[in-house]
């Protein structure tokens, strides 16, 4: 284990201490096994086995072993039951920064059958808190909590063992949490064949203008065939970022996030000859002329997308 | 070589709403099966279908449901607005060539209920589509919106001849004046003054509000067929005369920026002088024009590029009242795309049917002969239509 990580499990340590062997309960059913439940159950999972529901005191199916006890919508247990929490633990996890959460893996061991009119009741224990692991969701610790079900006359009937990733999520993690909203991003340029050497020139800090090598006329944006001789055969310049305004406007309205308003846009002929549209930043939207001469400078405006940004040149 | 004449017969339309409540795809029959009912003929009359990019619904689909048995010829042009006479061009060669007999040319779309195309969302994040492809020089800036586009142009008008944001509201008072008068348009009642231009926000300096179209929900449909069998039925022919598209090497889908001059749109300098001698007229001899307003400053270079009048001069030319009701090139009288609706140039086009057949809500003394564009700043095409008896 590095020493950040290290670091880390120190942090974690004592939530160790307070929670793993904590036993907690009673929690109580909020109804006593009933036919109609049953029912609902077998017929809602398609359930026909006969025991269930054929003879005199009806058998709830194993598998209700979890829904006995479940909280109702406010998250509240039924009446009698403890008002420890359970979960607290993910909660001081989530303070930690962990507030991924991913259930893992949940085995059931059946013991004995319910039957019509039992009341349940059970007991949950925290009983491991992992080390620290780096999982493809982000850095976190595995939380295993084993719940203990009983009938009325304390037999046990049943258990769970449900195991929790609670997780520090990546940056670029799909398993991000819906409260952190997606930043808007400006859209991607499509890089092809005929293009991938501008916008990986930009990404290197140079404007590469594309010039035919056979008869030297340059062009842009890029074409793999000079309209002017047909050649197929191509080289690239790289710009000096100089040249004047063409032409321009400011976009006011609508505003298109993540852009300011108003974005001001250029048409510029540069020195070698070929005309670009491009933002221009620094300058007034009712300050622009056609003719300034203005310069670009290479800007990464987002994470692998860079842009020439043109500014009047004093 | 004398090929058969080709003419408008049919014309349908649903209403021009904000918000049409109802699928694309049905817009596109009611105003198909107008169009038909309106022609005389029956859907399986019909053999041949054209629309043009960026409407949703496919050829077939429409013909099917209004009754068409074998569908012969089917095509799509490509560049929106600009495409909007390349079904026109498509049909008359289909029928003059016999590949077909009867065509229905359309267009519908819920373009403000759903996918707005001023909303800078216009796009299409496939890495192979060709759109993708082209705007990735440009909306990565955001700077993607047609308003923005067209801007850049209006702005080089302004600077060669002087042209003021005034001079662009005085077109839109024009149109809205025609709009104030037809019950169809969206501004039915409600005209517009120079002043109330001039104080609407900037949306893509210099394009104010009021330079800009609306976004619209809405079909338009035609049928056209031959003229001889046109004069069988009950509606006045309106010849398409002559019809023709048109890219020049620096076009580009509407970002119009890489031509020497973009003050001018030189794909309608181009094919002005073949489109008047091939309907054997000129521009003198018009009646009356719908021209491609998505914004305002787009009719200036547009009256240049058809003779109307010099270069430099349009400005003049509206402010003397010449487009306007009463002048002597009315444009848009159905209020256009500023003022009925936006229905990418087949209103207008629907607005010259009504003109020649006398049922204008804005109805001509005269209204014989006319010119019809297509979208400008665009591959693009323009029409002369012709009243017959």
């Amino acid at each position: 284990m590095n020493t950040a990580l290290s670091d880390l499990e120190q942090a974690i340590e004592p939530l160790r201490k307070r929670y793993i062997g904590q036993r907690v309960g009673p929690y109580l059913a909020w109804n006593k096994v009933s036919r109609t439940q049953i029912w609902q159950w077998c017929a809602a999972m398609g359930d026909t086995h006969p025991e269930y529901l054929g003879g005199e005191t009806a058998i709830a199916p194993p598998t209700m072993l979890q829904s006995w006890t479940f909280r109702d919508v406010h998250g509240d247990y039924a009446p009698g039951s403890t008002d420890q929490n359970t979960y607290e633990v993910l909660g001081k996890l989530d303070e930690l920064g962990y507030f991924g959460s991913v259930a893992v893996s949940y085995d059931q061991q059946y013991l004995e059958y319910l039957h019509e009119g039992d009341h349940v009741h059970s007991f949950s224990t925290i009983s491991d808190i992992s080390a620290l692991k780096n999982t493809a969701l982000g850095t976190g610790c595995f939380v295993t909590e084993l719940a203990e079900y009983f009938r009325q006359d304390k037999t046990l009937i049943g258990t769970a063992t449900i195991t929790y990733l609670k997780y520090q999520p990546n940056q670029t993690s799909t398993g991000a949490p819906p409260s952190s909203p997606r930043k808007i991003e400006r859209i991607r340029p499509v890089e092809n064949t005929d293009s991938q050497h501008y916008w990986q020139g930009l990404r290197d800090g140079k404007l590469l203008i594309q010039q035919c090598s056979d008869c030297d006329v340059s062009r842009h944006p890029p074409q793999p065939m000079c309209e002017a001789c047909q050649s197929i055969n191509w080289h690239t310049v790289e710009s000096t970022r100089r040249g004047k305004i063409y032409s321009f406007t400011s976009i006011h309205h609508p505003e298109i996030p993540p852009f300011d308003s108003p974005n001001c846009i250029v048409l510029v002929d540069l020195d070698e000859g070929v005309r670009i549209a491009a933002q221009i930043t620094g300058v007034k939207y009712d300050e622009l002329k056609i003719g300034m001469p203005v310069r670009a400078n290479i800007v990464e405006v987002q994470k692998g997308l860079s842009l020439p940004i043109f500014e009047v040149e004093q | 070589m004398n090929l058969p004449a080709v003419a408008i017969v049919g014309l349908g339309a649903t209403e021009f709403s904000k918000n049409s409540g109802r699928s694309e795809m049905q817009l596109a029959c009611e105003a198909a099966h107008a169009a038909v009912q309106d022609s005389g003929l029956t859907g399986s009359d019909i053999d041949g279908m054209a629309t043009f990019s960026m409407d949703n619904n496919w050829e077939i689909e429409i013909h099917r449901q209004i009754g068409g048995q074998e569908l012969r010829f089917f095509a799509r042009t490509e560049f929106g607005g600009g495409g909007a006479l390349g079904p026109f061009a498509h049909a008359v060669s289909a029928i003059q060539t016999g590949q077909c007999q009867a065509a229905i040319i359309y267009r519908a779309m819920n373009e403000r209920s759903g996918l707005r195309f001023g909303s800078g969302e216009i796009m299409n994040m496939n890495t192979l589509n060709p759109d993708m492809i082209h705007f990735s020089h440009y909306f990565p800036t955001g700077f993607m919106t047609p308003a923005a586009w067209i801007a850049m142009c209006t702005r080089r008008y302004m600077h060669k001849y002087g042209a003021t944001s005034e001079d662009f509201g005085r077109i839109a008072v024009s149109m809205r004046d025609f709009a104030a008068s037809n019950p169809a348009a969206f501004f039915y009642q409600q005209p517009l003054t120079l002043e109330q231009h001039q104080q609407s926000k900037l949306i893509a300096d210099p394009l104010r509000l009021f330079d800009c179209c609306q976004e619209s929900d809405g079909a338009v449909a035609f049928v056209v067929t031959s003229l001889e069998r046109a004069r069988d039925l009950p509606n006045t022919p309106v010849e398409i005369a002559s019809v023709r598209q048109c890219a020049v090497p620096a076009s580009r889908q509407i970002t119009p920026f890489y031509h020497a001059d973009i003050a001018h749109f030189p794909e309608f300098d181009a094919l002005s002088c073949d489109l008047f001698r091939r309907a054997d007229t000129a521009p003198n001899e018009l009646d009356f024009a719908c021209l491609y307003d998505h914004f305002t400053p787009a009719i200036l270079p547009q009256l240049e590029a058809f003779g109307f009048c010099a270069p430099g001069e349009a400005a003049d030319f509206v402010k003397d009242g010449h487009i306007s009701r009463g002048g002597k090139l009315p444009v848009n009288t159905n209020g256009g795309q500023l003022g009925e609706a936006y229905i990418h140039g087949l209103n207008g086009i629907a607005e010259v049917v009504r003109q020649m057949r006398g049922t204008s809500a804005n109805q001509l003394e005269r209204s014989d002969q006319a010119l019809v564009t297509a979208g400008a700043g665009v591959p693009t095409g323009a029409a002369i239509l012709r009243k017959q008896a």
